[in-house]
């Protein structure tokens, strides 16, 4: 809970629109925001005219890689919204370049603002007058616990579970070096090093794997929920395989977890999406072939987008023709499959049996079905249909900002190793790893670390 | 009845917080009274003959800094030092004392006796006086009254006291002295909420009867250590300790005799603390342990009595002999005292504020093990804050209070007054947050100012800090503007001091931070000005952890502005909108001193604070 470090928050939409917003308020916003800004002048942002505005871009200083074309807007406080310093970032719209921005930002020693943080902030430095401390507390309330607690409960379970292993070895970890500080006389091996070493370099590994696939695509469970269904041999399977062999973006598998083989996540054009596999549900389940929509039915109930696969090749069946009933009003996409084959089904025999959004012909063999997957989705999304939101895309920002500091301590303590530092400073970046992986779970009580000397280890007076 | 004096302040026992409670009160200029249930143990070591340790070692420096009692006498009647955790880093070096126990009690009875403005007197407390929510006296057994504008509680083990052996019991506080048997009834009737603690110590045994030759013999470190910045570093090496393991045999006769043991016959209601099990404890968790580590400690020089570390026991005598017999050193070994567990009741310590004045009671402060920790250092250090707070309060001024990041101190208080404790509380690097910041070598640079704001530095330790701190500024500033550059000579000068050539000019400074270098060597190569040695540990320090300690420094200044945010005393926060019904709650209890104190609660949730924030900014508006 800190009062005056610099926060970020996104000022715009979800979604579609012409312009994002990012607003960054606090002492360091300037030099933050300077130091990831390029522009054809060289003065720094902190010297250049107050209330203007300046083109340029966004860069990674990491990477040197272009991040967005922006306009930067410059409100040094008092004179701001918040009464501190101010800088408004505009970038291009859509949901990539906002979330790119903010990455970067709290990769940078920014924090991602509570719910109603800048009004808080303008109230508290006298921005605001009296009459409105009970609205903004009407927002804090509303709003702060949710967003903390819908972080956490957004988490992917396997990431979940990672987390939750990795805190425990760095817990064992850090109890045994904080126990040989606080008990030096007591009869309890050091910890040596090269032990620690030892132990780091696969939870460091781990934390690697974990990022990279994170950072095409996420660590919660998010997105559009898709719906794939269709009779058995339809092509169900065929089309998640070519979807997936496109837009894998997804967690990838971690040792020692397990995942819902039902459920695969991925994005098109920035979209994220749930897809979910209704054949899986049999696959999953140790039983003789039984009506599809039935087991579907659930999950279509819950669907912001159907796609629902029809053999083109043969005549519609009876049962084909019952799903296409239960999913017609909704936002569903009906693809012919098999358009590698001669045609029998066509688009007025779909049409007899309901409304339906489009209908299209792939050939899911042939690997196809992507193209007309991203058209429609976005179709979907910036028409309106289906409803983005965005916490979700906040919650993962927060989440891999979170995991990359954690990463980041692991790395300063094999770093102190080598150059021979003692362990009580391996031991502080262990503990610095340990609580922010804790924020991802929520898990933040340190007095559980005292607890944990007191049962691993035998001392005594 | 007879009222035979009345005083400023009462502190209320004479052990390690109410000695530095008492003197700080007198020195600051009140008049002060120390009443103690016995003349004859004023500071009692009634557990280890040792000060110091990690964490508690770094309480008695800031202690010291700010110019209290326990580093100075304990200086003074060492008999061995050692530094611990040397090559652990330095924020955790722990220097730890064995001490000559008669001479330490000795020694702080003549610097009591002798300080202005108090008295000692041998008083059983029986009551306590308030009137209208004030504190105005105490009542004593012989039915004299003492008035007083300010009490500070410092009981530890004496209130209720029993002592447990086996299956036998006794009302007795340690070293068979008298116990306070009505005080705690008297706290009762004044709304004060009590728990009941437990804590123990192992037997003293006869250095005669030990077989030395089969103990590893330990010497203290032949280096020159003082907890005290007042102390000249002399080697006080007069004693050695001994080193000796329990087996398997100790182990079979312990297992077989547990159920006699008070805690597992369920005799004992008291809590333990985990961190200083007794060894029956041990070997019942921890079974697969084959053998326990145990020091056998001398209590003094004058003395042929042995402190027997590691196995404090609560075992009847029979048992304590045939364990302690089946020791490596120990097998003829005579008992001159027994181990034994003591009972005892002490304050809820969330009932305290961070000045740890009890909320509800004007006037009344609360010190020590009565406030539920464990420890000598832990009492000490308490014991100076409360004393300093009566005094200021007398005086009509804001409290003194330290914040986590100052000092372990304002760890300590912190945890005791925001989160309670449910055994006796122990310190330890771990608990601090702020570790690297807290270190023994700047204590002094940390809290001696705030001493002589207070009124406790006197002029000649005032003297020699500030000769001190210039002396480390001066270092600082010349490394910084000396160059050095990568001429023929300096290479040649660096490759013999086992380091690697520069590439560019740079500066003296940045030869410092390299690991394998110090001040010292530095300045010898390059003919720099030498300055004593704690100067030039804190200058190497500073430089070569400079980026871990700017870490921490940054994480500091992010919470200081929730520590600076004072919350009304008179808030009562069930009328708070906007705050869960759990943290009204919990609010309402503790009366959190600052928004920082509050944000630590359990139960209280940054949302929580948030409109705590704006609650506060609202009401300091509009007022």
């Amino acid at each position: 809970m800190y009062i005056d470090d610099t926060i970020a928050a996104i000022a715009t939409p979800p979604g579609i629109g012409g312009v994002g917003i990012i607003r960054v308020s606090g002492k360091d916003s300037f030099p933050i925001v300077n130091s990831l800004f390029k522009s054809a002048g060289t003065v720094p942002l902190m010297d250049r005219q107050n209330r203007t505005i300046q083109y340029g871009t966004i860069v990674d200083p990491a990477t040197n890689k272009t991040i967005d074309e922006v306009l930067v807007l410059l409100m040094k406080g008092p004179h701001s919204y918040t009464a501190e310093d101010v800088v408004e970032i505009q970038c291009h719209g859509g949901i990539v370049p906002v979330r790119q921005i903010l990455k970067l930002l709290v990769n940078h020693d920014v924090r991602m603002a509570e719910a109603g943080e800048f009004t808080k902030r303008a109230f508290m430095n006298g921005r605001i007058d009296l009459t409105q401390a009970e609205a903004i507390i009407d927002i804090i309330e509303a709003k702060t616990e949710d967003s903390l607690s819908l972080a956490v409960s957004q988490l992917d379970g396997t990431v979940s579970s990672f987390v939750k292993d990795v805190r425990e070895q760095l817990i064992a970890m850090i109890a045994h070096l904080e126990v040989t500080i606080d008990y030096p006389e007591e009869d309890i091996e050091d910890v040596t090093s090269q032990e620690v070493r030892d132990q780091l370099q696969p939870i460091l590994k781990a934390m690697d794997d974990l990022l990279s696939t994170a950072n095409t695509g996420r660590l919660i469970r998010d997105g559009i929920t898709t719906v794939i269904v269709g009779r058995p041999n339809a092509g169900k399977s065929s089309l998640m395989n070519a979807l997936l062999r496109e837009n894998r973006a997804i967690v990838t598998d971690i040792p020692g977890t397990t995942r819902d083989s039902i459920e695969e996540y991925m994005t098109v054009e920035g979209i994220s999406l749930r897809l979910i596999d209704t054949a899986g549900i049999r696959d999953t389940q140790d039983t003789v072939e039984a009506l599809g929509v039935e087991r579907a039915r659930d999950y279509i109930n819950k669907a912001d987008i159907v796609l629902c696969v029809i053999d083109g090749s043969t005549p519609l069946t009876p049962e084909e023709i019952e799903i296409l009933t239960s999913v017609s009003g909704l936002n569903t996409i009906v693809l012919l499959n098999k358009s590698d084959m001669a045609q029998v089904v066509t688009d007025e025999n779909i049409k007899e049996h309901g409304t339906f959004t489009a209908i299209e012909r792939i050939s899911a063999k042939e690997g196809e079905g992507s193209a007309v997957l991203s058209k429609w989705v976005q179709e979907l999304v910036y028409g309106g249909r289906v409803k983005q939101d965005n916490s979700a895309m906040i919650s993962n920002v927060r989440h891999i900002s979170l995991m990359e500091q954690a990463k980041a301590q692991v790395e300063q303590a094999l770093s102190s190793i080598d150059m021979g530092m003692p362990v009580d400073f391996v031991a502080t970046d262990l503990r610095s790893a340990w609580e922010l992986l804790g924020d991802i779970t929520g898990d933040t009580i340190r007095e559980s670390m005292i607890d944990e000397l007191f049962s691993r280890f035998c001392l005594g007076k | 009845m007879y009222t035979v004096d009345n005083y400023d302040v009462i502190v209320i026992g004479g052990g390690h917080a109410g000695c530095e409670a008492a003197l700080a009160a007198a020195r600051m200029g009140h008049r002060t009274l120390m009443a103690t249930i016995s003349l004859d143990n004023i500071a009692l070591m009634p557990c280890n003959p040792a000060v110091g340790g990690p964490g508690k070692s770094h309480l008695v420096y800031e202690l010291d800094a700010l110019g209290g009692q326990m580093g100075i006498n304990a200086d003074a009647t060492a008999i061995q030092m050692r530094m611990l955790n040397m090559g652990k880093g330095p924020a955790v070096h722990s220097l730890r004392c064995q001490s000559d126990k008669i001479k330490y009690q000795h020694l702080m009875k003549q610097t009591i006796e002798n300080t202005e403005n108090l008295n000692v007197k041998q008083i059983m407390v029986t009551e306590l006086k308030v009137e209208d929510g004030k504190v105005t006296g105490i009542v004593t057994e012989l039915g004299e009254f003492y008035g007083a504008k300010a009490v500070v509680l410092c009981t530890g083990t004496y209130l209720k006291g029993k002592i447990l052996i086996g299956d036998i019991d006794y009302v007795g506080g340690p070293n068979g002295q008298r116990v306070a048997e009505h005080f705690s009834q008297s706290l009762l009737d004044n709304g004060i909420e009590l728990m009941r603690f437990k804590t123990g110590t192992p037997a003293r045994v006869d250095k005669r009867t030990l077989n030395l030759e089969n103990m590893e013999v330990q010497e203290g470190d032949t280096h020159h250590h003082s907890f005290s910045f007042m102390d000249e570093w002399i080697n006080r090496n007069e004693d050695v300790c001994w080193l000796t393991y329990t087996n398997k045999e100790t182990h079979e006769i312990i297992t077989s005799n547990i159920h006699r043991a008070p805690m597992y016959s369920g005799k004992i209601e008291g809590v333990g603390p985990r961190y200083c099990p007794s060894i029956e404890d041990k070997v019942v968790r921890f079974a697969d342990k084959e053998r326990h580590q145990l020091f056998v400690e001398p209590e003094g020089t004058g003395t042929n009595e042995m402190y027997v570390q590691g196995m404090s026991t609560s075992l009847p005598m029979d048992v304590q002999y045939a364990f302690l017999r089946t020791i490596p050193g120990l097998e003829n070994v005579e008992i001159m005292r027994p181990a034994y567990a003591i009972e005892y009741d002490c304050l809820n310590p969330t009932q305290l504020t961070p000045a740890l004045q009890v909320k509800h009671i004007e006037g009344l402060y609360s010190a020590g093990q009565a406030n539920g920790t464990s420890g000598y250092e832990e009492a000490a250090a308490q014991g100076l804050m409360a004393g300093i707070n009566a005094a200021l309060w007398l005086e009509g001024k804001e409290p003194f209070i330290l914040v986590r990041s100052e000092a372990y101190i304002g760890v300590l208080i912190d945890d005791l007054v925001t989160k309670g404790t449910n055994e006796p509380y122990r310190m330890m690097t771990s608990r601090s947050e702020y570790r690297l910041l807290l270190r023994q070598d700047n204590a002094d640079m940390r809290l001696t100012e705030k001493g002589r704001v207070i009124g406790l530095v006197k002029d000649d330790r005032w003297a020699k800090f500030t000769a001190k701190k210039a002396a480390i500024e001066e270092a600082m500033d010349m490394l910084r503007n000396t160059p050095v550059n990568p001429s023929k000579e300096t290479q040649a000068l660096l490759e013999s001091l086992g380091t690697a050539p520069i590439r560019t000019g740079i500066h003296a400074y940045d030869l410092v931070k390299r690991n394998e270098l110090s001040y010292a060597i530095v300045a010898d190569a390059f003919g720099l000005k030498r300055y004593t040695p704690d100067v030039e540990e804190a200058v190497d320090i500073s430089i070569t952890y400079e980026g871990y300690i700017k870490k921490q420094m940054d994480q500091v200044d992010k919470v200081r502005k929730l520590e600076e945010k004072i919350l009304p005393k008179e808030w009562d926060y069930t009328q708070i909108k906007g705050i869960s019904l759990e943290a009204q709650q919990k609010l309402n209890k503790i009366r959190p001193h600052s928004i920082g104190q509050a944000s630590r609660i359990s139960g209280v949730s940054p949302a929580d604070v948030s409109v705590l924030l704006i609650q506060l900014e609202q009401y300091n508006r509009s007022k």
